[in-house]
């Protein structure tokens, strides 16, 4: 069967971020990029399934500027066959980018969607959600196990308070939690091999979709900042100060 | 302006984020409903009814709504919807399946995690793990949102809604529930708790958490673990704090052996006193410490526990 995975290119996880002066926005402006640690685990499960002779072939897609390529060519050098770029410029929230994924499934006609439950820029935890919607199929959402059996899938979901498993029909869409796997890193010679690997470019026009959102950013501000601590000597010090100065106790 | 807030139950019982998601209601403004939609929740529904600030309660009681499963329940809601301005649930596991989906039926936007109403169609929500908080403001007829409960005073119990059954029946070929593991705890719920205490990759072990147990029964806590002690195996994944697993905001939140990576102090960084205890005296979690103490847990713990 045919996998699509959706990968995002999202500031690095390890960066401390900072928010612009006139608060527009958070400061993106030479500032280390990488693919959205969710969607590693949604490229390694396709290519997992690859491995085990489950999908025949894995197509990655992203949305977004001309540099998400770089994400593209990091997916294809860890084993997806060949990628989707839906190039624009403009900010894409969850809606319209679950209504392109949704025409890029029509056209593909995979068996199963897999994306990460969520990018660690917004926050959202919505496109998978938003696509199964828009598709007509069910959803496996927070997933740390999938089984494929015949045209069912079996998926164990991360929930509060434990673990749940849904059985749904094929074609199916599948968001990644952290537990799901461990992702691999690319090989060098697998990186050179990657650039060869074919690369549609489209844009939103193609796929008829209209980006503009109904969501206005406003203001983005930082956190209210916490207090600098203190430093306590000993285990008589800190209880007396969580009783007597913090009251919490 | 009309809001509708989806109950959030298991295993026949209210669950307290619910009283959060009616605060958040209220402050939108508007008559606000409770959807509480399961099969035999009619004690669910009864313990709604009492939420102060509910106009009424619908029920959805059929088998087809059993563990709430993202298909039907985004079908039944997106039925609902058009007699509402918002529809809101808690951003708990069932919030966050279910609510993209009406969203998308509906052609409209979705909001996670609010922690502030702005007013009707303004928000504020954290984004980058909480590391900038975004304002937003939505234009469409129909809001969708998702509310993270330790924004929101719960509302008190004292009301008596009525309470009327709704007929729609969504069908679901697509999804069947197979089986649920559930964590056993008799501890106080991990995002409700006012005291939390978590352990995180200096505990070494699985086995060494039981140093946790005597603290968490002295402070009636619950305890919750980092995403490194989840990984490392010393604890199920339901106990992790952070961005990925579940925010707190506890009176006290004690973090022994955890370092402070920024996915974790998303979960907890609006705790009201942070104590971290840790034997590396650079671990970025003193930054956010009221008060630390640095030394070896397993010194500290026990004599902790012996003093409270």
């Amino acid at each position: 069967m045919k996998v699509l995975v959706a990968v995002k290119r999202v500031i690095d996880y390890n960066v401390k971020i900072r928010v612009k002066a006139d608060h527009s926005d958070v400061d993106l402006t030479n500032v280390k990029m990488a693919m959205n640690p969710f969607c590693e685990i949604a490229v390694e499960e396709a290519v997992r399934l690859k491995e085990r002779g489950v999908a025949t072939e894995v197509v990655a897609v992203t949305i977004g500027p001309k540099a998400a390529q770089e994400q593209l060519r990091t997916a294809l050098a860890l084993g997806a066959d060949r990628a989707v770029h839906v190039e624009t410029e403009e900010r894409v929230e969850s809606l319209a980018a679950a209504k392109l994924l949704a025409k890029v499934v029509e056209e593909e006609q995979p068996q199963l969607v897999i994306l990460g439950k969520q990018a660690i820029d917004t926050d959202n935890n919505q496109t998978g959600q938003m696509l199964a919607a828009l598709a007509g199929l069910p959803q496996g959402t927070f997933a740390s196990e999938v089984a494929v059996e015949g045209d069912k899938l079996q998926v164990t979901r991360e929930i509060d308070g434990g673990l749940q498993t849904v059985e749904l029909t094929l074609p199916a869409i599948v968001t990644t939690d952290l537990r799901l796997n461990e992702p691999r890193y690319a090989k060098l010679p697998d990186i050179m091999k990657a650039k060869k690997k074919p690369l549609d470019v489209k844009s939103p026009a193609d796929l008829g979709v209209e980006v503009a959102s109904k969501l206005t950013l406003l203001k983005v501000e930082s956190p209210a900042e916490r207090k600098g601590g203190i430093k306590v000597g000993s285990v008589d010090e800190l209880v007396d100060k969580l009783k007597n100065e913090a009251k919490v106790l | 302006m009309s809001v509708l807030v989806l109950a959030e139950h298991h295993d026949g019982i209210l669950v307290g984020a619910t009283a959060h998601v009616v605060a958040a209601a209220k402050a939108i403004g508007g008559d606000v409903d409770i959807l509480v939609a399961g099969e035999n929740v009619g004690a669910v529904a009864e313990a709604a009814a009492k939420l102060d600030g509910v106009a009424k309660v619908r029920v959805a009681d059929h088998a087809v709504y059993a563990h709430q499963l993202a298909e039907p329940m985004g079908a039944l809601l997106a039925e609902l919807a058009g007699d509402y301005s918002h529809v809101l649930a808690a951003a708990s596991t069932t919030g966050k399946n279910v609510l993209p989906r009406v969203a998308a039926l509906k052609d409209v936007s979705q909001i996670s995690e609010i922690v502030e109403v702005v007013d009707a169609d303004t928000f504020k929500r954290p984004i980058y793990a909480g590391n900038a908080i975004a304002t937003v403001k939505s234009a469409d007829s129909l809001k969708v949102i998702t509310v993270r409960s330790t924004g929101f005073d719960a509302v008190a119990a004292g009301g008596s809604a009525a309470i009327e059954a709704v007929d729609f029946v969504a069908d679901n070929a697509q999804s069947t529930f197979v089986k649920q593991e559930l964590a056993e705890s008799d501890r106080p719920e991990l995002a409700a708790a006012k005291v939390v205490i978590s352990g995180g990759r200096g505990m070494g072990s699985g086995e060494n958490f039981k140093l946790l147990d005597g603290i968490a029964d002295k402070l009636g806590a619950a305890i919750g673990a980092s995403r490194a002690a989840v990984d490392a195996g010393f604890v199920p994944n339901d106990m992790q704090v952070g961005q990925t697993g579940k925010i707190v905001a506890p009176e006290l939140y004690i973090a022994v052996g955890i370092s402070g990576a920024i996915q974790h102090l998303a979960g907890m960084k609006d705790s009201k006193v942070i104590v971290a205890i840790n034997k590396d005296e650079e671990a970025p979690i003193f930054q956010v410490a009221d008060y630390g103490l640095v030394g070896d847990l397993f010194e500290i713990l026990p004599e902790l526990e012996s003093k409270l």
